[in-house]
């Protein structure tokens, strides 16, 4: 089973779970935000929010359309800072460091918490250059040899090298959707990351690239903490450890995923879960 | 819903179809129609094109067509001083010897010289005292000079002149004509490709006059316009796009950008006056003075380009840039401009083709001088090809208005060869996402 069919109306959904590891139970906290509020102009968008990220694990935020998941992933690594409007109160914190205290520089921050966007959006250059360029302006790999070896190293992790290493000249966006999206994961773990943030990463790819992604997520966990936000109960069911529920601006719950699923809190949970709205 | 007023699904109804067939008619011939206004258009506005061309052509191509005449000058030393030869008359030693070969003798009072020299161009007499200032040696001998006959002889060989009018209705009399048939015979008269207009700059005497002065004063000046206005312009559009805080300020700011794209040209030549002469006395009449007052003009136009081509690059190319941790900066230099550098030279080249065709400013700055030299700098005065047509457009004698029509077709190769450029520019920059 690929994917789940969102709000249907035929009463509860059967969501395989994987067998967790333990370790995602007991690890230690990664991010840990507490009493994160966004506002966009005069319109609350999150309230509230305090959610533990462990590390080494994946966390999914799930919840319907304009419940404020994404926006509370994009506070992890200030890409609302971006947005003229957007302001940001309450405490996120990455290895005990508020994110938005003003000695955290959001370049230095963005290279410790990658990023995946909804759509592929590689760089219009090469396969090469779009891997390059992170370490090439961190500084990370410095001569011709070092960015090579850290280009393939980042391909392979992403499972792509096998099908690009013969044309990785070959400009980004000729590869496919899915190809794209993996190539957008080996352009993040380039530099290193110590969090990678995935906004949906999947909903624009057909059901098969889907599984390939999402086996990459599986593979990442061993060395990430990957905060991912999905639609897909079924996705975040099959990828993560930690699920948190947001609605309509508020973190409804957050646990164990296997607990969020067979044996949610709030009936506002089990509704969503169930599909009976979402 | 309203599923009860549905039909059941599967079954059209035969009245909705014949609804439909019945506005399908209608739906097409409107389509039909609209595709024949989009013909109309085009061809009308081809029509135009075409007649303004052909207008110009068939005005100007004349020009490109010149009359040369060759003659055998003997340098009589009688008439010569050799210790200051520019003493000399030398104009007549071309025309006696021009008279010699018509078989003519001049009068005690010159006219029949005098109404000889109206057919020749004053350029075989500077040919003479050239040749004898570089070789004094020469003197005592024949020289032979081939120049440019008078643009009143040159129309007549172009069969311009009307011979059967009267004689006091046109500009050469019955002798003169004469005898230009008779210098034919002789096989003096050569014509040829006009290379003069292209290599000689303005003159007082149209069959000397020519556009080199002008394209390379357009040139100058368009320089100095393309150097500030694009980096400039380039700039504060990046900064207003991508790095200013949307409030107040910047609102007023673009406002008023906005205003001053629409603001008359002539406008900006009187605040090149007051400010670039009167206050920080450039040169006038200088390409700087026209390229500083063309390049506040374009300003504008080159900002609002440059704004539109970097809100058209996807807001993904900034996040994905941002998200591996590129700055602000690096963002938009790596990434966001380079991206948008196919629609900022199309803007570029767009303003500066605009900046040449300009004339009222420049005419406020002092560049409707008569210059008969090519400009050698950016401080000297020169002209530009515009102006160069106002000029001969409002020149009495009727040669120079074949040469208005040829400067505006020089002007357009000009502009073609500028597009052209901008094509090739924007391929090369050209990437797809």
């Amino acid at each position: 089973m690929l994917s789940q069919p969102e709000g249907s109306k035929d009463g509860p959904v059967h969501i395989e779970l994987r067998p967790q590891s333990a370790h995602a139970v007991d690890a230690p906290a990664k991010l840990r935000a507490r009493d994160v509020n966004v506002f966009y102009g005069d319109k609350q968008a999150l309230f509230d929010a305090s959610l533990d990220v462990p590390e080494k694990a994946v966390t999914a935020l799930i919840g319907p359309s304009g419940c404020g998941k994404s926006t509370f992933l994009r506070c992890i690594n200030r890409m609302n800072d971006t947005i003229a409007t957007a302001r940001v109160t309450g405490r996120i914190e990455l290895d005990g460091e508020d994110v938005n205290d003003r000695s955290i520089d959001p370049v230095l921050l963005r290279a410790r918490v990658g990023m995946v966007f909804q759509k592929p959006n590689p760089f219009p250059k090469s396969i090469f250059e779009n891997v390059a360029y992170g370490p090439r302006i961190h500084g990370i790999a410095t001569g011709k040899r070092e960015l090579e070896h850290v280009v393939e190293t980042s391909l392979k992790r992403a499972g792509l090298w096998n099908e690009v290493a013969d044309r990785l000249q070959a400009p980004g966006t000729s590869l496919s959707g899915g190809q794209q999206q993996r190539l957008v994961i080996a352009r993040a773990i380039a530099v290193n990351p110590e969090v990678i943030l995935m906004d949906e990463p999947c909903s624009a790819l057909d059901p098969i690239a889907t599984a390939r992604v999402e086996e990459l997520i599986d593979e990442l966990r061993e060395e990430y903490c990957i905060v991912i936000v999905t639609h897909s109960m079924a996705q975040a069911a099959r990828v993560s450890q930690k699920t948190a529920f947001f609605h309509l601006g508020k973190l409804i719950e957050s646990g164990n995923t296997d607990e969020i699923f067979t044996n949610p809190r709030d009936t506002r949970t089990q509704d969503y879960i169930t599909g009976r709205f979402g | 819903m309203t599923d009860a007023a549905l039909p059941p699904a599967g079954a059209q109804p035969a009245l909705q179809r014949s609804a439909i067939e019945a506005r399908l008619k209608a739906r097409r011939a409107r389509e039909a129609r609209f595709r024949w206004y989009g013909r109309l258009a085009i061809t009308a506005a081809l029509l135009f094109l075409a007649v303004l061309l052909g207008r110009i052509v068939s005005q100007g191509y004349t020009t490109f067509v010149d009359y040369r005449m060759s003659v055998p000058v003997y340098l009589d030393p009688a008439r010569i001083d050799p210790t200051d030869p520019t003493g000399a008359n030398y104009d007549l030693m071309v025309a006696d010897a021009v008279l010699a070969k018509l078989g003519e003798t001049d009068d005690a009072l010159g006219t029949t010289s005098g109404k000889l020299m109206a057919l020749l161009s004053t350029d075989l007499g500077f040919q003479l005292l050239d040749k004898v200032r570089a070789d004094p040696r020469l003197i005592g001998q024949t020289v032979t000079v081939t120049g440019p006959v008078r643009a009143d002889a040159s129309l007549y060989f172009k069969g311009l002149v009307d011979a059967s009018a009267a004689e006091t209705d046109r500009k050469l009399d019955d002798r003169q004509i004469a005898w230009l048939e008779k210098l034919r015979s002789l096989g003096m008269v050569s014509s040829g490709f006009n290379t003069s207009f292209l290599t000689r700059s303005d003159s007082t005497e149209p069959e000397q006059a020519g556009v080199l002065g002008a394209v390379v004063g357009s040139a100058l000046m368009l320089l100095v316009t393309g150097l500030l206005s694009v980096p400039i312009g380039v700039l504060a559009a990046v900064y207003l796009e991508e790095f200013a805080p949307k409030n107040r300020w910047t609102s007023i700011i673009e406002v008023n950008i906005n205003n001053l794209a629409a603001v008359p040209s002539i406008v900006y030549g009187l605040l090149g006056l007051a400010v670039f002469i009167n206050w920080l006395a450039v040169p006038r009449s200088s390409p700087l003075v026209g390229g500083l007052v063309l390049a506040l003009m374009s300003l504008p136009t080159v900002i609002i380009a440059t704004r539109s081509a970097l809100k058209a690059v996807p807001p993904s190319i900034r996040e994905a840039a941002l998200g591996v941790g590129a700055s602000r900066t690096q963002t938009v230099f790596h990434h966001v401009l380079p991206l948008a550098m196919p629609g900022v030279m199309t803007g570029a080249i767009l303003s500066l083709a605009h900046a040449l065709g300009e004339t009222a400013p420049l005419l406020m700055v002092g560049m409707v001088s008569f210059v008969p030299g090519v400009p050698a700098g950016f401080t000297e005065s020169a002209t530009v090809l515009p102006v160069q047509v106002f000029i001969w457009e409002n020149a009495s004698e009727r040669a120079f208005h074949e040469r208005t029509a040829a400067a505006i077709m020089v002007l357009l190769v000009f502009m073609i060869v500028m597009n052209l450029a901008a094509i090739l520019l924007r391929r090369r920059f050209e990437r797809r996402w």
